[in-house]
């Protein structure tokens, strides 16, 4: 018989704020560390002077390189009034870094990621007697995918098998434990398998160290379909999820809040735990960046929380902490959504979902 | 699109090795294509589950299910449900798993190898996210009696519910066993089952009842009637008993009251157990069909009669509803005739109140249900009409004896339905008629063009309970409202209902509603428009109905005003400010290879065109069809060419489309049609929003200015507010630039050949022809384009695809008048006089300037390298006055034109 993994106390923090008011997310770590303008040298830094392959555009080395600027952006968005700020850590797989030939210094990625992120947190908290500031490990999706084939000739074929999948997720997850982290996000996820060996992997991490901390859950719905990229609407892919008991579903990325708004609809009326949504800042305009102004899309997101949709709020890409401060102060004081009753039906999902009642 | 089953599931088993012999075959061989057709037609056939199993001593089953899965998961149309893993390995359940996105189930755990076992999986099965199908075993074997079923399930339910498996995700299958086996201990087993369903279901909350229904008849091997018999009669007695779905094929499940009944009763005597000879019997029974079904077989034609003609042995009442299920015209005065012969229906009226409108309202209740679609019950009206046609004779002499004698008759209700004032399309308000007609209400059809008086006067004469306007284009929405008022000034109390595909629920809240308390209706398709007219014409449906079309009126008119309220317009001057800049030294603009206008006509004979007229091939035309919006105009939605695969409404779009190609080939043969079309360029240069065309390059006479409207709404940076002159080189650019004009039209042959259906009660092939007339109009539009750019130059080089160009994929937009990019009507007629529409194509304009004949397309043609379609969106009122100002009109003429385009209250 195996024990039953206890729960960190970070549940009843979290649960006792989310009761109370909507809880902010961070924004987008990309877009603002292209206002610092960093050279493929600054990536490297002295560590990795003499790797063989191009570094920049690896975000996520930044954590280890130049830990100063991600943790800078960290207080930022804390001082812009995030409540929850994500890891760097996007990108911090085997599977992912292997782009750079980095898959050897991943656990080392996450754990500066964590420490990066709890030293904002805790000099936020410091700032402020009584303020509490969480750290998210944030895991994202992978360029290889378990559901869909890579060679349209060859549809049964993957890229990627599940064993190699669970294998990533969980040395990812292992670090950002051991390091610390308060809750674990998995994101932007629009393959709903790669998120469901996440899941798997986040299972097994808590079972071998004994502990339990909440788990957050954010999918991404590529366009007007009302999609994932798999193809799963939002209440089939509700239901593929729904068995990790989730602290909060939510929806994030590739859309602005304005086109997400009838998916997290659907989702804020089924969804049996908290909801969150943290959109892009709009649609990409022509030269792929982002021009949704902090005002409009504080505006969406006060509509969303007006209507009774959201228990956490954020952004995605193109947003900043201008955005994230006209989004806390937008949503300041307004009424949590009400988490329904969890359902006594069984759920279940292909690419569309089947109730049985 | 969800699927919400509190009734039975049924789980396509024929993807099961053991269940099917045609799959095991291609599983086998490797025919992944056979494998998946079957699962397809699984999902096809209903099954709201696919039940997978590839267990089978020579196959690798981790490898196979892997591969089958993957191979599922690339197929939308079976990965929309989700699967059951079906394998006594847990090795191959294990490696399923590994490829669900979806939450599946896996068939099966149980105590067989022990309790600990048993929860290690079910902890797996969490971690993964399945459901679980728990059979009846333990480590004594499987459970047969009732007391052993239930016993093993609450065990394992305790033990699950014990480590937090969630009781709605537990399955039980208590073992469907053989009956009728000839062994005394069998005789029970069905109602073993019975029982201990109902005992599962009423003492384990949530958990639900499954099982593999083939098994009961196995005694029956080869003899399939009887077996299909067993099998619905089997699930008849356990749903009952509360079984929430079972693994069958869901191709060949039966109606328990179709069963013939003498077979019903003997197989009832077998599972339900009531007698002790019941499976001798059955047996003999069995026998004796399957002989009789051998000597059939044997005797060839006799019986081997086409099943498509077997419907004709049918009484006369059930062949009268077949034929209008299926649209079926041969014999239906034949039909009709028999039943007015056979003395069984007093009065013709009772034959249509009877089997024919018997026959319809299975019709109704198919369409409601979204199991017919609407080219169907199209076909089915006109089998409806013809019988009443055959019958309407009779009929009369019955009236003129009746109205002899001092009587008068009543029908169900009056439905009177006219395209407003102005307005020429019709197709949407013909399927509504059909429609409603189909329903029994006496529709009252006005036509097109119908003005206000005209509706009143008629509907006060019929004592119309209901009145529909329908309208295309956007005056419509004014005449709309203008003839609410006059409802109102008039004191009628019938309700209005609207539609029309310019029409929405928002502006009838916002702008008819208020003007008629009675009630005005927005109706958004044809497939609503009878619940509506049932629930406005029922005393007790209606106050409800009313008050939560008011409430939800209300709350559109609240949203409008808080849109409103929420982003101010730019003001003109800032809109202006923020137009796209072009470096107009360097931007490419082609000179048209003609200036001036040409003619096109496929007049058949050289000496019908006139001097100068280009010839045009109604078949060079085919080849730039549009077919998706086609499909839409029948209300099947869906991509061309997929909608014709389509799980849905495939088989429909499939023969609708068929029928459109055959009508085609008719119109072509027959030249029904008559395209015309003319296109023209010139010289030209914009002023500031407007538009200056000149006799020529010279540019010393203005022929006439078009204005345009610039986009008001607040822009995020970099993106412009957009008008139409900005792609036009300024007159201050010391360039020339020209623009082009067109009117194409599928000729007035349209009309005309559809009201030769129409008159015949064919309303099918009526609506054909005229949606047929759209798309050829459309496809003018699109050739004509093509031409354009092919004048210009930069079309010789262009490089795409015929699908690309109907995607619209080149260079250059062309933008109709009273659309979104420029919303005023009124620039027709000045694009009439300039290219000298009418004469050369004959269409002319209502006085809402919609184009007649319907089937018509106009526009301008813009060459610039960056121009796209934009929509302007709402207009303020400084830019209203500065248009009519540049336009040399009232405010209020400006106002009435751009109304639906309006920010303010006018």
């Amino acid at each position: 018989m195996t024990h039953l993994p206890t729960e960190s106390p970070v549940f009843a923090d979290l649960k006792h704020l989310l009761d109370q008011r909507i809880l902010v997310l961070d924004g987008a770590m990309g877009s603002v560390l292209q206002g610092y303008q960093l050279e493929e040298a600054d990536f490297r830094g002295e560590q990795f002077a003499d790797h063989p392959s191009d570094l920049k555009g690896n975000n996520d080395l930044l954590c280890l390189t130049r830990p100063d600027i991600v943790e800078e952006i960290h207080g930022r968005y804390f001082a812009a009034g995030a409540d929850i700020i994500e890891t760097n850590t996007f990108s911090s797989t085997t599977i992912a870094q292997a782009d750079y030939a980095l898959e050897s210094i991943v656990t080392e990625l996450n754990t500066a990621a964590v420490a990066c992120a709890r030293r904002a947190a805790e000099a936020a908290e410091r700032a402020t007697p009584g303020r509490r500031c969480f750290v998210a490990g944030a895991i994202g999706p992978l360029n290889r995918t378990l559901s869909m084939s890579p060679d349209v000739n060859r549809p049964d074929y993957r890229a990627v098998s599940w064993d190699e999948v669970l294998t990533a997720y969980a040395e990812q997850v292992r670090a950002l434990m051991a390091g610390g982290v308060d809750v674990l996000l998995v994101e932007t996820i629009f393959d709903t398998l790669n998120s469901k060996a996440a899941l798997f992997a986040i299972e097994s991490v808590f079972e071998e160290t004994g502990t339990r901390v909440p788990v957050m859950i954010s999918v991404t719905i590529t366009d007007a379909s009302g999609r994932t990229l798999s193809g799963q609407t939002i209440n089939a892919f509700y239901h593929s999820v729904r068995h990790a008991q989730p602290l909060s579903v939510g929806i994030n990325c590739a859309l602005g809040a304005r086109e997400m708004r009838p998916y997290l609809e659907e989702l804020a009326q089924i969804a049996e735990c908290y909801v969150s949504c943290y959109p892009n800042a709009g649609l990409p305009n022509a030269f792929g960046g982002y021009d949704e102004t902090p005002e409009h899309m504080a505006d969406d997101l006060h509509a969303f929380a007006t209507d009774g949709f959201v228990n956490i709020v954020g952004g995605c890409c193109g947003s900043t902490p201008d955005h994230i401060a006209a989004i806390a102060s937008a949503v300041k004081n307004l009424p949590v959504r009400n988490v329904p009753q969890r359902s006594n039906a069984m759920l279940l999902s292909g690419l569309e979902p089947l109730i049985v009642a | 699109m969800t699927h919400s089953a509190s009734s039975f599931l049924v789980v396509g088993e024929r993807t099961n090795i053991t269940g099917s012999p045609r799959f095991a075959r291609l599983l086998k061989a490797g025919d992944w294509d056979g494998c998946l057709a079957i699962a397809a037609q699984q999902v096809e056939n209903g099954a709201n589950i696919i039940d997978i199993n590839v267990d089978e001593a020579l196959i690798d089953g981790e490898a196979t299910m892997v591969k089958f899965l993957n191979l599922i998961a690339a197929e939308p149309d079976i990965a929309r449900v989700p699967i059951m893993l079906d394998s006594s390995k847990w090795s191959v359940l294990e490696a399923g798993l590994q490829c669900l996105q979806g939450k599946g189930i896996v068939n099966s755990i149980s105590l067989k190898d022990g309790e600990e076992e048993f929860l290690k999986r079910a902890r797996l099965l969490m971690r993964y996210g399945a459901a679980a199908v728990v059979m009846a075993f333990d480590e004594e074997g499987q459970a047969a009696t009732r007391d052993d079923k239930v016993r093993i399930c609450t065990r394992a339910y305790r033990l699950l519910t014990g480590i937090g498996f969630p009781p709605e995700d537990i399955i039980f299958d208590p073992n469907i066993l053989t009956v009728a086996t000839g062994i005394e201990e069998h005789n029970n087993y069905a109602v073993d089952f019975f029982e201990a369903t109902r005992i599962i279901k009423d003492t384990l909350p949530h958990a639900k009842v499954s099982g593999g229904v083939s098994n009961v008849s196995f005694s029956f091997r080869g003899n399939n009637p009887v077996r299909e018999a067993m099998h619905t009669a089997f699930l008849y007695h356990a749903i009952r008993e509360g079984m929430d779905m079972a693994i069958v094929n869901a191709g060949m499940l039966g109606v328990y009251d179709e069963i013939e009944s003498k077979l019903r009763d003997l197989v009832d005597d077998v599972l339900l157990n009531r007698r002790e000879d019941a499976t001798e019997r059955l047996i003999d029974h069995a026998e004796e069909l399957k002989a009789a079904a051998d000597a059939a077989k044997a005797g060839g034609t006799a019986t081997a009669k086409p099943a498509a003609a077997a419907w004709r042995e049918l009484s006369v009442e059930e062949r009268i509803q077949h034929a209008l299920v299926k649209g079926i015209d041969a014999h239906i005065e034949a039909d009709t005739e028999e039943c007015r012969a056979s003395g069984k229906f007093p009065r013709p009226l009772d034959i249509i109140e009877g089997p024919l409108m018997d026959g319809m309202r299975v019709v109704g209740d198919l369409f409601g249900a979204g199991k017919m679609f609407l080219p169907q019950v199209v076909k089915s009206a006109r089998v409806m009409k013809k019988a009443v046609a055959y019958l309407t004779p009779f009929m009369e002499e019955e009236k003129a004896k009746a109205l002899a004698a001092g009587e008068s008759a009543q029908p169900q209700g009056k439905f009177l339905i006219a395209t407003v004032k102005g307005d020429v399309h019709d197709i949407g308000k013909n399927i509504v008629g059909v429609v409603l007609a189909c329903n029994n209400y006496e529709v009252i059809d006005l036509g097109v063009m119908v003005p206000c008086d005209k509706i009143l006067a008629k509907a006060r004469e019929i004592g119309a309970d209901v009145i529909g306007l329908s309208g295309l284009i956007t005056p419509s929405l004014d005449e709309m409202v203008h003839v609410a008022k006059e409802m109102k000034r008039e004191g009628m109390d019938v309700p209005l209902l609207i539609g029309g595909a310019t029409t929405s629920a928002a502006h009838t809240a916002v702008k008819i509603a208020p003007e008629y308390e009675p009630g005005v209706v927005h109706v958004l398709d044809a497939s609503r428009v009878v619940n509506v007219v049932s629930a406005l014409l029922s005393n007790e449906q209606k106050p409800n109905f009313m008050a939560e079309n008011f409430a939800k009126q209300d709350k559109q008119r609240a949203d409008f005003e808080a849109r409103r309220n929420r982003k101010p317009l730019l003001r003109l001057d800032k809109a202006r400010a923020n137009a796209p800049q072009f470096d107009w030294a360097n931007v490419d603009i082609p000179k048209p290879a003609f200036l001036g206008t040409r003619t096109y006509s496929a007049a058949s004979k050289a000496d019908d065109l006139a001097p100068d007229t280009c010839h045009l091939d109604l078949r060079e035309i085919i080849d730039f069809v549009d077919w998706g919006p086609f499909f839409s105009a029948w209300e099947l939605h869906g991509r061309y060419p997929d909608i014709l695969q389509d799980d849905v409404v495939g088989e429909e779009a499939t023969k609708l489309f068929a029928d459109a190609q055959a009508m085609l080939k008719h119109i072509v043969a027959e030249q029904r049609f008559s395209p015309r079309a003319i296109m023209g360029f010139l010289p030209a240069n914009a002023v500031g929003d407007s538009v200056e065309v000149y006799a020529d390059t010279k540019r010393n006479k203005i022929l006439d200015t078009f204005h345009f409207l610039r986009q008001q709404q607040a822009k995020p940076d970099g993106q412009f507010n957009h008008c139409l002159a900005d792609y036009i080189a300024p007159k201050d650019s010391e360039r020339i630039d020209y623009i082009g004009g067109f009117a194409v039209t599928a000729g007035p042959g349209v009309e005309a050949f559809a009201r030769e259906f129409k008159e015949a009660g064919d309303d099918y092939n009526a609506i054909m022809v005229q949606a047929l007339g759209d798309r050829i109009a459309e496809a003018m539009a699109e050739l004509f384009h093509k031409k354009a750019r092919d004048f210009s130059g930069y079309g010789e080089t262009e490089d795409l695809t015929m699908q690309e160009i109907i995607r619209e994929k080149y260079r250059g937009i062309r933008p109709a008048p009273g659309y979104p990019a420029c919303p005023d009507h009124t620039q027709k007629p000045q694009l009439w006089k300039l290219l000298g529409v009418e004469k050369a194509t004959g269409i002319t304009l209502t006085e809402s300037n919609a184009m007649y004949p319907a089937s018509s397309v106009s526009g301008f043609y813009c060459n610039h390298p960056d121009s796209k379609y934009f929509a302007v969106g709402k207009l303020g009122q400084d830019q209203v006055k500065d248009y009519a100002t540049r336009s040399g009109r009232d405010v209020a003429d400006a106002e009435k034109w751009l109304g639906p385009y309006l920010d303010y209250s006018a």
